[in-house]
Formats: structure tokens, sequence, C-alpha cells
């Protein structure tokens, strides 16, 4: 249905890297639970979801390829069959927020990204 | 309208490529609704009561002289005569001469100012003759009588009705009826006088008229209308020689062949089996008889059913089948609620198992039931008069739907049978709204709808459909519960409501119901910390997201108007931001490309400039649309500009299922598009017509007049109501016109619940409004103010930075997003 635009590509070649450049992001206080964020990690964008009854901080691509902008960070959170997702802001087309799988189309799956929380401050990495 | 459905008729089956068609008509325009011709006095137009469809003469290739009728019919050469000189030679003739209303031959009853009520061209004469009058009197206390008195009402008049027998509608209700029914006239402000045999009309000593009564009373008034009765428009039958009945009335058999096998009588100027049917349904079978006939079907007219109902000047009124219990040995039952004006009549056999007849006044609602009890010969309860007696245990006695017969009709207006609404739903059919549309059934009177709706959901029940309700895999509870339990167990967070209620963290569906919910009931901001999750994209930042990410920016201009100063103020922040500029659709200005961080800066200008949120990200009030009302127009009746703002704050901020937009105009001209909006107002000279539920958008609908005349107060009262009941009863993301097209009962179980109290919900309704406007705040005048919402107006947490990945281009010297194309342009230089 969507064709991945060629900044994501690039993205998933890097994420297979061996790299451990943590960076921290923000405090875990300044993240509501279930409301996302947007993280700049180099010249990338990062989704990045505290979302309640999960242990980890849920990191994804902001990018929302359906619709070509960097939304997915505003979009709702909630679960689809026990799934927790993101559902985009702007044509609804939800994400595995653990995987970055599109549960609307198998062909379509985003960038996660590592998180850990250390001494209350999040922190990113690209691998 | 006889005549019309005999054509279309014709052309629905073909036959007019058969037949070379040629129609006269003595009026100046093509068929209309007579049914609902006092609908022109609430400003149908003669072309909203046209019964003809655009281009209908042209597409079926019937030929039409409008304006010319017959004046001759020579049966031995088979050629009729026009009034014009037209001759056109016959294989078939059709007669829907239709009827002329009966004036009684009294002396003076010629006199200037004395009118009839049955075409367009009467309606508009009287209208003129009552801008000069004072006071009007109703000659016939019948259906049309009533009728014809409501609009003397309606133009201003001090109304009287006179009848000659002891009481009102004596052809179809029994006694007690009339007084109940002519009690709850007199309480609207028109004198009836009953047993008045009027015998001269003569100057009048402070009116025009006198009217001069057998028994030597008189009264004084200024028009006379009269309304006595119907007689068949034969004159032409007889002079060709056609059998004629002793009073009038073209003989028919059961094909509808008059005397003359190569000529038909439809309508109300046809006389079958010695009776007249001055309804429109019976008319419309036999127009479909002489269609089914000239296609070589053996269809017969066997009479008809002459049940009615209507709602007479706001009164409920049915009567079905005998109700007078002329029937032999007939035994009848009967209840009156003076306190409720209640009264209802069963006639029944003689061994107590069939329904023969029944009177209801003041409270319609069981005529669905009885008639279908009455039409299907359906045995009656072992205690029929549990069929009317009210049911305050809650149980009811309604009729099994599964026991009407396939060929049942449910729908009489449209002559549309049970079997036809199971095609329907097993053609895919599954709302009310799918099924109304495309079988046409309670399109028309709308009085059969509850039943309509009983059978599409036993019917989806029997097929295994089974049509979850429920708002999402969150919650096994529909919207309406949802509202409910929120409201009843003041329950004030989505945590709160799925801990209790639901399961699973919710999703896009629920969460942004479940906030609208609760900002219906408890208004508070939406982006207080419990509530932020829960907004959908627009309600998040407060502003409407667009296709690359960015937002517009709306705000309030209540009723359209804006001094030239707020008008510079929007244009300097455009300026400032380089907003992409438009005027909206709803007389105010849309400011586009503000990315997130800007907004709480744009609004910050805003709002010191007097601005404040225009809601128009949310499922809420939108705009009042105003034209500029008689401070400025030559034909303005009101102030339709103070009607609007006054709406707009009154109603901003309301959340509800979906959008919400009103408008106002200050005349019949209707400048404002009032009746292509949810709440629509148009001024009249006594006060305002209130139309409710219309669209303009996807599938545009028509406003129905919901109330007339009102003053400022009750139209107030009538809103508050109409929207907490909305708000209360909607589906999610369901506007007002499909809330109306999926109401079993329709507009008038809406009349019932909100102008009458059905429910006795009123007070509760207009309380809940009540807290919604005392707890208004300007969402983003609160969003400025508060730092900690401050902080999550940043495109990135770590990062002042904008969005690399917005691009704009100009075009005609303002800025787009960058087209794809464009954009690896721009990336690549």
């Amino acid at each position: 249905m969507a064709v991945l635009s060629k900044k994501l590509d690039m993205k998933v070649v890097k994420n297979c890297k061996e790299q451990s450049d943590w960076t921290s992001v923000c405090q875990l206080d300044q993240l509501m639970e279930n409301y996302g964020q947007c993280v700049q990690l180099n010249q990338e964008q990062v989704a990045i979801f505290r979302v309640s009854g999960i242990e980890k901080i849920c990191a994804i691509d902001n990018f929302d390829p359906f619709s070509g902008a960097n939304v997915l960070s505003r979009g709702i959170v909630g679960d689809i069959k026990g799934v927790p997702v993101v559902a985009s802001p702007v044509y609804k087309q939800h994400f595995d927020l653990l995987t970055g799988q599109c549960l609307e189309d198998e062909t379509v799956k985003l960038a996660t990204y590592p998180v850990r929380v250390l001494d209350g401050v999040v922190q990113l990495s690209t691998k | 309208m006889v005549g019309q459905r005999f054509l279309q008729s014709l052309f629905q089956r073909k036959l007019t490529e058969n037949f070379e068609v040629i129609t006269f008509c003595e009026e100046s325009r093509p068929a209309y609704d007579r049914v609902h011709l006092s609908e022109y006095f609430n400003g149908k137009s003669a072309e909203d009561l046209s019964l003809v469809e655009e281009n209908f003469f042209e597409s079926a290739g019937i030929k039409t002289h409008i304006g010319d009728k017959v004046v001759a019919i020579d049966r031995e050469t088979k050629v009729v005569l026009s009034l014009s000189g037209e001759r056109v030679q016959y294989d078939k003739l059709v007669m829907a001469t239709g009827s002329y209303p009966f004036v009684p031959p009294m002396p003076g009853h010629e006199r200037e100012g004395c009118f009839v009520y049955r075409t367009i061209e009467d309606l508009q004469a009287l209208t003129q003759a009552a801008e000069h009058a004072r006071i009007g009197a109703v000659v016939g206390g019948g259906l049309l009588g009533l009728e014809a008195a409501n609009a003397l009402k309606q133009l201003g008049l001090k109304t009287h009705i006179v009848e000659f027998s002891p009481r009102l509608m004596a052809m179809q209700i029994d006694e007690l009826g009339g007084s109940l029914l002519q009690q709850k006239i007199e309480e609207l402000g028109v004198t009836v006088h009953t047993s008045k045999n009027t015998s001269e009309i003569v100057d009048g000593d402070v009116c025009q008229h006198k009217m001069v009564f057998a028994d030597g009373d008189c009264l004084e008034t200024d028009i006379v209308l009269f309304s006595a009765g119907i007689r068949p428009q034969d004159q032409l039958a007889r002079d060709c020689g056609l059998e004629i009945g002793q009073r009038g009335g073209i003989v028919i058999n059961n094909q509808c062949l008059t005397s003359d096998n190569s000529i038909y009588a439809i309508g109300e100027c046809a006389l079958w089996n010695n009776q007249i049917f001055g309804l429109v349904a019976p008319g419309y079978q036999m127009a479909e008889v002489v269609a089914a006939s000239l296609e070589g079907d053996s269809a017969e007219f066997e009479g008809a059913d002459m049940s009615t109902k209507l709602k007479l000047m706001g009164v409920d009124v049915a009567s079905i089948g005998d109700a007078h219990g002329k029937t032999e040995g007939a035994k009848s039952y009967s209840i009156i609620d003076e306190p409720n004006g209640v009264y209802k009549k069963l006639v029944v056999s003689e061994d107590g198992s069939q329904l023969l007849g029944s009177v209801l006044i003041g409270d319609a609602s069981d005529y669905g039931t009885l008639l279908q009890y009455k039409l299907n010969a359906i045995a009656l309860p072992e205690y029929p008069d549990d069929l009317i007696l009210p049911q305050r245990s809650g149980a009811s006695f309604a009729l099994g739907i599964d026991a009407l017969p396939d060929s049942a009709q449910i729908c009489s207006c449209n002559n549309v049978s049970k079997a036809q609404l199971l095609a329907a739903v097993d053609d895919g059919a599954n709302t009310l709204a799918d099924l109304k549309s495309c079988t046409t059934a309670g399109t028309s009177c709308g009085g059969c709808s509850a039943l309509v709706g009983q059978i599409l959901n036993s019917e989806l029940e029997k097929r295994g459909v089974t049509v979850s309700n429920d708002i999402c895999e969150h919650f096994p509870f529909t919207r309406q519960d949802l509202y409910m339990l929120v409201r009843s167990e003041k329950i004030l967070s989505f945590d709160e409501l799925v801990s209790r209620h639901g399961s699973g963290r919710g999703c896009e569906i629920c969460k942004p119901a479940v906030a609208s919910i609760l900002a219906s009931c408890w208004n508070e901001h939406v982006l207080k910390k419990a509530h932020a999750p829960l907004q959908d994209t627009n309600d998040r930042f407060l502003a409407n997201m667009q296709k690359d990410g960015t937002y517009s920016i709306v705000p309030r201009i209540a009723g359209g108007e804006i001094t030239p100063d707020k008008l510079i103020t929007l244009g300097k922040v455009a300026k400032r931001y380089e907003l992409y500029t438009k005027i909206t659709g709803g007389q105010r200005v849309d400011l586009f490309g503000a990315r997130v961080d800007q907004l709480p800066l744009i609004w910050e200008e805003l709002i010191a400039a007097g601005f404040e949120s225009g809601h128009a990200y949310a499922k809420s009030l939108r705009t009042v649309k105003s034209c500029v009302g008689n401070s400025w127009c030559r034909f303005g009746m009101q102030d339709s500009v103070s009607m609007a703002i006054t709406l707009e704050n009154r109603y901003k901020g309301l959340r509800a299922p979906h959008k919400i937009k009103m408008a106002v105009s200050g005349c019949t001209r209707e400048c404002a598009e009032a009746q292509s909006k949810d709440v629509g107002v148009i001024a009249t000279e006594r006060g305002w017509n209130l139309y409710v539920c219309g669209n303009g958008g996807m599938k545009p609908r028509h406003a129905d007049l919901f109330a007339s005349d009102l003053d400022d107060a009750a139209l107030l009262k009538t809103i508050d109501r109409l929207l907490m009941f909305y708000v209360r009863t909607a589906d999610r993301l369901q506007r007002t016109s499909t809330w109306m097209s999926n109401m079993e009962g329709g507009v008038e179980y809406l009349q019932d619940v909100i102008i009458n109290d059905r429910l006795g919900l009123a007070a509760e309704l207009e309380q809940e409004m009540n807290d919604v406007i005392d707890s208004y705040q300007c969402e983003w005048k609160t969003t400025v103010e508060d730092p900690v919402r401050l902080q999550s107006f940043s495109h990135f947490i770590n990062s002042d930075e904008k969005d690399s990945n917005v691009v704009f281009v100009r075009e005609r010297d303002q800025i787009r997003p960058a087209k794809q194309e464009e954009r690896e342009l721009v990336v690549e230089s």
C-alpha cells in the first residue's frame, strides 16, 4: 500500500550496526503515561512512549510513512487485541509500539530504538 | 398528486416507451404536495412542495400542457379539447381531476375576503388578505378545517372555528374524543363554535364581515375561510355522459374504469363502491392499479383503509377503521386521562377477537401497532384494553413484529410491505437510514418509522447479524451507555471508567469518545493531565493538523461579526508568522502553516487582541453563521446578527458527539442558509422559526421545522434541551442529520421529547446545559497561562529545533506545503 521512504531504509541499515552510544534525552518524569513525545537523536526523529503496564519506554520512528509527516509521537496510545499500539494522528493506522510493525499493512515496519532509564534519565541509542 | 403518481408509475414501468403520454394540468404549476400545503406558511416555497423531480417530464418523454385544462371530451371520436384550443386524440384517457372545496351556498359566500384552502394561489391570496386583518373564521371543523385554522393562527389572526355538527372531526372521531380535542385546541387560543349553522354573511359592524347563525348568534370576522369538505371535480365527466354517482363522483369499477372502457378515473374525482376517497394513499393505489392494467396486469382496487394520524395544531389525532362502532355487535373500550389530555378508544368485534377501529387523541403513539392489528386481522390479546392502558410497569403490549404477515403494509404513504423491507435487509440495508432510503418507507409522514426500526432489528437478529453496538473492544457498551455511566456514577476520568466498566488501555476510538463525554458532562479543560492523552489529533494541540503535520488556527468570530481592528490583528499575526490565510465557509478566518511551537505565541497575541478559541479543532459548536439582519437589511424581520452572537456565545465549548453548525437568517430569504445546519433559526414577523438536523456537506439534508414563532427565551430553551438530548443519545461521530434519520418516530418524537417533555427530561437537560455554559473557559487562554501545559508545545522534547521535514513553497503570494516532487528539488538544492 505505502512505500517506505529512503530515509527510513537508511535507518534500518543503521540499526544493524554494532554501536553503543547512549544519548540522554529527557527526565523520566517529563513523560506523561500514554502520551508520546518526539526526540531528536542526531538528525533522526524518534517517537517515545511511556505506556501504562509496560516497564520499558517504547521508541519507534516518528515518521508516518502513510502521510509522509513526522507526527507519530502525537498519536493516541492504546492497545488492539492486547498489542500496545500508537494510532497515526493523520490516517489512523496502528503501529506496534514494541516492534514497529504496522497492523494494517504487513509490508510496513518502522524502526525501533533501544531505550534505557538510568537514574531517572531516559537514554536512547542508535546502536 | 394522484395524476403525477400515475405518470411516475408509467415511467417506472417503462410504459412511457410504449405509449405517447400527454398530460393537461389546470394549475399554473405541475403537481405539488397538498398534504403538506400548510408548510407553505413555514417558509416552504412552491418549489419545495413540488412533487415533480427536475426534468422528469423530459426524461420520461411526457408532453405537458401546464396551465391548460381539458374542457370537453368527445367519446365518439376519442378526442379531448383543451381551453387553449388544443385537440388531442386518445386511446386511453385517465381522469385525475381531483376535487374542489365545497362552499355552502349561503348568502354572502362570494363576498371579498372569503377564501378556500386548496391551492398555493389560495394560500397566497389568504396571506395577502391577512396582512390587513385581525380576526379570521374557518367554516368547517374537520381535518382540513383544523389545518386551515392553524394557518390563520400562524398568520397572526385571532382564530375561530365554526362547525355545523356538535363536535370537531365528526367523521373520524366520537363525541368524547371530539370534546377533548376541542378543549385542547381552545387551550391554544382558538375559539371553537360547534352546532353552528351559518345562515348568511353580511357587512360587519367592526370587522369586514358578520356571520349570522341560524340560532341567532353572530360572529364578526375579517376573513372567512371555507373548509367544509370537498366535492369531486366531475363536471367534465358529466358533460360527456359518463356515469356519475347520486351525490357526485365518476363511477368506477375495480379496474378504475368508468362507464366508458377507454376512460379511467382515479383519485378524489372517482366514486368506487359509492365511496369517495379523500386521502392521498387510496388515490395512489388507484394510480398503480391503472398503470398496472395498462401494462397488462390484472390489478384491482379493492377499497382502502381510511385510517389517519396527524398532528393538528400540535395535538395528536388518529382514527382507525370503524371509529364509531357502527359494526353490528361492536363493543368498545375507552380511557380518558384528563390531566394529560389523552383519550383512547378501541372498537372490537362482538367476540373481542378483532380490532375494528380506534380513536386516539393527545397521544397517538399506539397508532402503528393498532393499525397493524386492524389491517392484518391479527387476533387481539385476551384483554384488548391492555393495548391502550398506560404500561407503568414497563411491560409492553406492542405487537410482536413476527405476528405481521409478509404482505402487511408497513408504510401506507408509499405502499411498502413487510416483504419489501425484508428484501432490502437481505440486500444489505442494515441501518434504519439505509432501509428508509432504499425502500422509501417512513419518508413521507414518518408515522411508521418506529415499526420499520423494529422490523430491521428483529430481522438482523434473526439473520444472526450480531450488530454489535459496542463502541470498541475495550468497552462492552455503546457511546450512549458510556455517557449514562459517566453521568450517573459521576466518573471523572478515562482511567476510572475503563477500570470500572472496560478493559485494556483503550484506543483511538474509545479514548476521544470518552474524552468528549467527560467534557460534555463535567467540562474540565481537555488538556488537563488526566485528559490530554485521550485527545484526538486536533484536540491534542487545540488546532487543526494539516497534511504536513503543521496546524491551522481559527479564532472565534461570533456570528461572523468582526471589528476592523480585530481584522487587522488577524492580518498582522498572519503576516508575522507567515501563515496562509483563507476565509472559511463559516464566516471566519483560517490561518494555516503554524508549527506546534508557534501555536502558543500566536494565541498570546490573539488573546491580547480579544480573540478566543474557535473550537475548529473540536467536536463541538463551530460557528453560527448569520445574515446582516434587520439592523441593515431592508427585508430583515429580526436582528439575526445579535441572535447569532448570543447562540454562539451560549453554546461555544459544548463538546458533542460530532461538530455542530448553526445559522440565523433574518427573514425567509434565508441568506444564512440555516436550513442546511444542525440548528437553523429563521426570523419571522413574530419571532423565530427553529429548524433542526440539517446538513450540507457529504450528504445534504434539509432541516426539519421544529417549532414556530418562538420568542428569544423559548428559542434558547428549546435549543438547550435539543443539544443536550443529542449529546446524550447520539452515536459517536454521528451528526444531527444522521441522528435524526435513525431516530424511531422521527421529528415528531423529538418534538414530543423536547417540546412536550414526554420523557420528563426537560428540566434535567436544561440544568446540564447550564452547567456547561457556567463552566466555559477559553481553552487557549487557560493554556497560555499555564507553563506546565506549554511544555508540550514543542516538536522535540530535547531540542528547540524545528521539524526539518516541513517545507513550504509559495503560490499566489502565500505559502503552501511542498508537493513531493517540489520537496525533492528543495532538498537537492
